[in-house]
């Protein structure tokens, strides 16, 4: 196990390495850096000198590293757009995405389970089947669209909900949250949802199909002989054994979440990271860009890496399996 | 029935300049007091009648959605060529001759996979962008989104076309064709190309469908088609902008269109895979 895990964690820094190769050949090749901070009034020993200071009379391979020495001290330089530092931008948005990641997340786990075990349990009836189809339509549904359809109905047509924004901030010591007001709380409901409904009804349709198998299965008929309530049988025992591919799907669908976050942020301007990225995008503000980039594969990376040894943890048979076979 | 939408609606798209009423792109013959319209409502000025009502320059809304149909298909049909060509491609190379150029090939889509595919796109249309000079960059934005979709989506195609090469590769008919002496080159192209060609033209239907939305996507989030050629996306992110005045129209009718599109390209895939599907027949 040992192995799998060192092997698995030797692949997430090849893959690493390979991001920030791209990252890096953003900055060489987009745009001459020495261009962009030096004004129109430049002579060559200006250039010469600046080059030498940045470094970049250096081997390729040599820069290479030390941008890779700098990232990983989560230094990317000064944004081109906000003359600040790039880290210092992110870390300002950090706190309303990784708010918003998690209240949608908890919203589609919680309710992608509610409804699939609920689906399950009761196969046929109208209610069961409205929602079945209801989540086919919000599979094909752009993410975009829920939300701009969320806002109609929410703000333009019933007034309840404010339509961008975070409203009301408190600051904690450097990180801003919104769970702690009444317009903040509001402002989350409608980007929380738009971000959480393809998962919720991608787990949903998930935890439905696993659900029907385990039923089938013969542990579940000995339950039933042995006269075990109903509720006992389907969250004690069903539900317990659907929850392993449950628990890696989501896992690896928060990275999607992430990706999803800059379609919700734009649509209701919700100040966080997507949003500065798809500005950046715009502008072509490479620092920020390639800051995101790493940001963004350190989390997806170690995510799989996560679920990964978690498969291990969760899964007893896994275990034996690995060990009798000797990998 | 999904069937008779999706050709409808391309044939709309391919004729527009013939359907649509008015040509939207040619200043002539706009008319700013034709603004905000509603629709088969008479406008207050000048009393023409538009049947989906007009945006906020005067353009014809029904004559927008044709010509931006138009640029969605466009860019859904050449993305999805695009990453057909390339995945079927290196599909055949990395199933047929294995090695270390299977392994890298390999690796790579792994790495691809790991990241959602419209991140990959956005990222590398903000690199083209900053690598076009700044005068063309609307003139190149359509191809640079073809790139963007098409190098974000070949990894499908890329790992059915190995799987299926895997298998063709063990059976007789290619042993002989190695054996009469014909080139890998030709073996591959004449002989197992046609043979793994089924699933990948049911791949390509449902990556049209999430071309379109892709497309859709990165202009709503305005980088994508700019307004000047603006696509079904463009057209829903203008329409956005007057959501809170009441003009429901300039938002209502795109959205729609896109949706139509979207989701009877993926009807029509489901049908298409049943069909070829052997074991269904």
């Amino acid at each position: 196990m040992l192995a799998y895990i060192l092997r698995r964690i030797f692949q997430s820094l090849i893959v690493l390495l390979a991001v920030g190769f791209v990252a890096f050949a953003m900055f060489s090749f987009v745009g001459d850096p020495v261009d962009n901070m030096l004004g129109q009034e430049r002579t060559q020993a200006d250039i010469e000198r600046l080059r030498e200071q940045l470094g970049l009379d250096q081997p390729f391979i040599v820069q290479y590293w030390r941008f890779l020495e700098q990232a990983a001290q989560g230094n990317f330089g000064l944004s081109y757009r906000q003359g600040r530092p790039v880290s210092e931008i992110i870390a300002e948005r950090l706190p309303a995405t990784v708010e918003l990641a998690l209240v949608s997340g908890f919203l589609a786990f919680i309710g992608g389970v509610g409804l699939g075990v609920f689906t399950a349990i009761r196969r046929h009836g109208l209610l069961p089947s409205f929602i079945m189809t209801a989540s086919l339509v919000g599979v094909s549904l752009p993410t975009f669209l829920i939300g701009i359809l969320l806002i109609y109905i929410f703000s333009v047509e019933l007034g309840w909900l404010p339509s961008f924004g975070r409203g009301e901030v408190v600051d904690l010591g450097g990180w801003t949250t919104g769970f702690l007001t009444a317009s903040g709380l509001k402002a989350l409901i409608l980007p929380a949802i738009t971000l959480g409904l393809y998962q919720m009804t991608l787990i949903m349709r998930l935890v439905r199909t696993e659900m029907l198998e385990v039923l089938r299965m013969d542990y579940i008929r000995f339950a039933r002989a042995r006269g075990l309530t109903e509720k006992t049988i389907n969250f004690r025992h069903a539900l317990k054994n659907t929850l392993v591919p449950v628990i890696t799907i989501t896992g690896l669908q928060l990275g999607s979440i992430i990706a999803f976050a800059i379609i919700t942020e734009t649509v209701f301007q919700w100040p966080g990271v997507g949003l500065l990225f798809i500005n950046a995008v715009q502008f072509v503000d490479i620092p920020v860009m390639a800051a995101y980039l790493m940001m963004i594969s350190v989390m997806f990376v170690g995510i799989n890496l996560i679920v990964d040894v978690l498969y291990f943890a969760i899964d007893p048979r896994l275990r034996i399996e690995r060990s009798v076979g000797g990998h | 029935m999904s069937f008779f939408v999706v050709v409808s609606l391309i044939m709309g798209a391919i004729f527009a300049p013939l359907l649509a009423p008015y040509d939207p792109f040619d200043p002539a013959t706009l008319n700013l007091m034709n603004g905000f319209t509603g629709p088969l409502t008479p406008n207050q000025f000048t009393q023409d009648v538009f049947v989906l009502g007009t945006d906020d320059q005067g353009r014809d809304v029904l004559s927008t959605i044709l010509f931006g149909m138009r640029i969605s298909l466009f860019v859904g049909f050449s993305a999805v060529f695009l990453a057909m060509i390339l995945g079927v491609i290196l599909g055949l190379l990395a199933g047929y001759l294995g090695g270390w150029l299977d392994a890298a090939i390999m690796r790579l889509a792994d790495v691809q996979l790991t990241f959602p595919s419209i991140l990959v796109a956005m990222l590398i249309f903000g690199i083209a962008k900053g690598v076009t000079p700044a005068e063309f960059r609307d003139q190149v934005a359509i191809w640079v989104l073809i790139l963007a979709i098409g190098l974000s989506d070949w990894v499908q195609f890329a790992r059915v076309v190995r799987g299926a090469t895997l298998v063709e590769r063990q059976k007789e008919y290619v042993q002989a064709a190695q054996l009469i002496g014909r080139a890998n080159l030709a073996v591959m192209l004449k002989h197992i190309l046609p043979n793994v060609l089924n699933p990948v033209l049911v791949i390509a239907t449902i990556s049209l469908a999430l071309a379109i939305i892709a497309e859709a996507t990165l202009s709503f989030l305005g980088v994508g088609a700019p307004p000047t050629k603006p696509s079904l996306g463009t057209l829903i992110r203008i329409g956005q902008e007057y959501m809170f005045s009441g003009e429901w129209w300039i938002l209502f009718f795109p959205a729609i269109t896109l949706l139509a599109l979207a989701l009877s390209i993926n009807l029509l895939g489901d049908w298409l895979r049943d069909a070829l599907n052997p074991r269904l027949r």
